[in-house]
């Protein structure tokens, strides 16, 4: 959807928060949708430099719930893939 | 008079304020961005009047969302004396944003920091006046639910309005004053939602306790409901022989006629609905204020995306088997446009428990005791199937434009004076709104099903009669004859009126009626005005409500005749193939 903005991530980590194990805390380092879409998870607490981490995925393919501060979250995979992380 | 606004961002409670200060029970929910149209109540500030306006949650001022240009309008037009900023006081860090863009608009602004109550549980310290110290803006600790600080929260207004003060604050100072006021430990979580989640949310678990849930919830709504109707349904029928039949006695046939079976059959069409619309609401607010919405929405997500929607259009689906009506009033808590119309387009073709009569009957009388429950089986399947399909044909028309990214809120238990208070409101609003479009829909049948005078009334001599003779070109090729295309006719009021609608044409009642209808056609043609029912047009009060939600003739004439030119081909599609195959 947006492969027009390249964000590099450090060297050697393409982490997204859709691959990462539950209850592994990680920093954003990019978030890489549309502006209505970034623009509203930073209203939900998920913007650049703050830690996240997935809590859950529901069955079939279906969202992640994920845990930023005191704020949890649900959303679709192919908006988490959107969002870049580094191991902290 | 003084006008003050209530902003903040969805799920914060906003509406829960506005009910607790003006008692004007504004809708409440624990979902995000529940508050609808704009709730407005007026309220004594200090010695003068002033107009509180409870504004839709928005994330963003410079926000893409239909409720976030609600909003920048809103103030750009109605230039309010005063805001009230209500935000959740267990985060507020990613609130300081919206706090920031909101007091650069020039309005004095109070910050009503609510929650402060589930705040202290987690264990987060907020030094209040120290806060508005810093920032030069009344700060107000509170919680709109049970009450604290409400009064505070009105001494704190009150100097707002006077003082008419606008505080020039940047980002920076905010975020900075924030830091050094409010502290949060570093794991602070709900201990106990985190426990619950673990269960409600299984991966394997997770969806058997949903349907469960869902099936306990409309248990209860139909089976306190369904008496509950039909003691309405006595009550009106028992006020109507005992006392305005012989009142209106001396009245010329006709009239009384109109006054009886017009007038008085619409008001009770009404106020049937009633008790459902009570309870629905009341069962759905236990699910809506718990937070357990947008736990279904997570669980039911995979399933519901591939078809445009998502989990909260599966409950209302699933809503829609008892009753349409309150399925569609429910959909408010879908905050998309696009996705809300999709759901509304789909609820119609629930099974309804009003279309469920006229099925037993048929099924009854026209299939053995083994078939019965099978053949029953196949019509929900054909009602899942066919909102599943108009689902997918109409996607690209309704496109949900909103994102699916959603805050789950730790589980809390409504009061139940926020319940009652729910269920009473919507049903007030249902009744304002839809009652003169129901009359009106009711009083045409009763003309069409009564005139011209020479005809015995419901006979197929009546106008009604005239236009089923007309249309049986269209339906003959379905199978279904001039009689049961009457009682199609008569069932545009509601779809239980279909039986009382044969009996009439008919001139049977009971075992003769199911006699009559075995003698006048064969199981094919039977099934496919059973299909032809399920799928036609919604009944009259399904229609009021969808005009009354949308506000949109095009989307109310769309939502009558997608269903009749999708019930006409698939009743033709069986009746041709199954007489075809002569499997009659």
């Amino acid at each position: 959807m947006n492969t027009s903005l390249k964000v590099s991530a450090p060297q050697g980590e393409k982490l997204t928060l859709d691959q990462i194990p539950c209850f592994l805390p990680a920093k954003v380092i990019a978030v890489q949708a549309e502006a209505d879409l970034t623009q509203r998870m930073a209203a939900l607490g998920l913007r650049e430099q703050c830690v996240v981490q997935v809590l859950r995925h529901a069955s079939f393919g279906g969202p992640v719930q994920v845990r930023v501060g005191t704020t949890e979250i649900i959303m679709r995979l192919k908006d988490a893939r959107q969002i870049h992380l580094a191991s902290l | 008079m003084k006008t003050i606004a209530l902003i903040g961002m969805p799920n914060t409670g906003k509406s829960t304020l506005l009910n607790r200060l003006t008692g004007a029970h504004a809708k409440v929910g624990n979902w995000p961005g529940l508050t609808v149209s704009l709730l407005s109540a007026r309220l004594m500030v200090g010695d003068q009047m002033a107009q509180l306006i409870d504004l839709p949650g928005i994330y963003d001022l410079n926000g893409y969302s239909e409720d976030e240009k609600v909003v920048t309008t809103y103030l750009e037009t109605q230039h309010p004396d005063l805001i009230v900023f209500m935000m959740n006081a267990t985060q507020t860090d990613r609130q300081l944003n919206l706090l920031s863009q909101i007091s650069a608009k020039g309005i004095p602004v109070v910050i009503a920091m609510n929650m402060s109550d589930e705040a202290k549980t987690l264990g987060i310290t907020i030094h209040a006046e120290a806060l508005q110290a810093q920032l030069g803006i009344p700060v107000c600790l509170m919680s709109a639910k049970y009450g604290q600080g409400a009064e505070k929260l009105q001494q704190r207004m009150r100097e707002g309005l006077k003082r008419g003060q606008v505080s020039n604050l940047n980002p920076q100072q905010i975020e900075l004053a924030f830091q050094d006021n409010v502290q949060v430990p570093a794991q602070a979580s709900h201990k106990l939602t985190e426990r619950i989640d673990k269960i409600m949310l299984h991966p394997w678990l997770g969806l058997p306790i949903f349907f469960g849930v869902m099936l306990l919830l409309f248990e209860g709504v139909f089976a306190i409901g369904k008496p509950l109707q039909d003691a309405m349904n006595w009550l009106f029928a028992t006020l109507r022989s005992e006392a305005l039949e012989p009142l209106l006695s001396g009245l010329p046939s006709l009239l009384q006629g109109l006054l009886l079976d017009g007038f008085y059959n619409g008001i009770s069409t009404v106020a049937s609905f009633v008790p459902l619309i009570i309870l629905f609401f009341l069962f759905l607010g236990v699910v809506e204020d718990t937070g357990y919405l947008s736990r279904a929405a997570f669980l039911m997500d995979a399933l519901m995306a591939k078809f445009g929607m998502d989990g909260r259009s599966f409950v209302m689906l699933l809503m829609g088997f008892g009753c349409n009506v309150p399925a569609l009033l429910g959909t408010r808590v879908i905050r998309s446009k696009g996705l809300r119309y999709l759901t509304m387009l789909t609820i119609p073709f629930s099974l309804c428990s009003a279309r469920l009569q006229v099925f037993v009957l048929f099924i009854a009388a026209m299939f053995t005791t083994e078939q019965a429950p099978w053949v029953l089986f196949s019509l929900y399947l054909m009602s899942i199937l066919m909102a599943m399909l108009t689902s997918m044909l109409f996607k690209k028309q309704y496109v949900n434009v909103d994102a699916f990214v959603l805050e789950i809120p730790p589980y809390r238990f409504p009061t139940f004076k926020q319940m009652v208070l729910k269920g009473w409101q919507e049903v007030r609003h249902f009744l304002k709104r839809t009652t003169r479009f129901i009359m009106l829909g009711v009083l045409l049948i009763w003309l069409l099903t009564h005139f011209p005078q020479s005809a015995t009334p419901g006979s197929m001599d009546t106008w009604a009669g005239q236009l089923s003779h007309w249309m049986s070109p269209l339906l003959a090729p379905l199978g279904i004859n001039e009689q049961l295309t009457l009682a199609l006719v008569f069932g545009f009021v509601a779809k239980e009126v279909v039986i009382g609608a044969l009996a009439v044409i008919y001139g049977q009642d009971g075992q003769g009626l199911i006699d009559a209808i075995v003698q006048n056609m064969d199981w094919i043609s039977a099934y496919s005005f059973m299909l032809f029912a399920l799928i036609y047009t919604p009944c009259v009060s399904t229609i009021a409500t969808i005009r009354q939600e949308t506000k949109s003739w095009p989307f109310t004439v769309l939502s009558v005749a997608w269903p009749l030119c999708l019930a006409w081909l698939v009743s033709f599609a069986f009746y041709q193939t199954a007489t075809w195959l002569r499997l009659g």
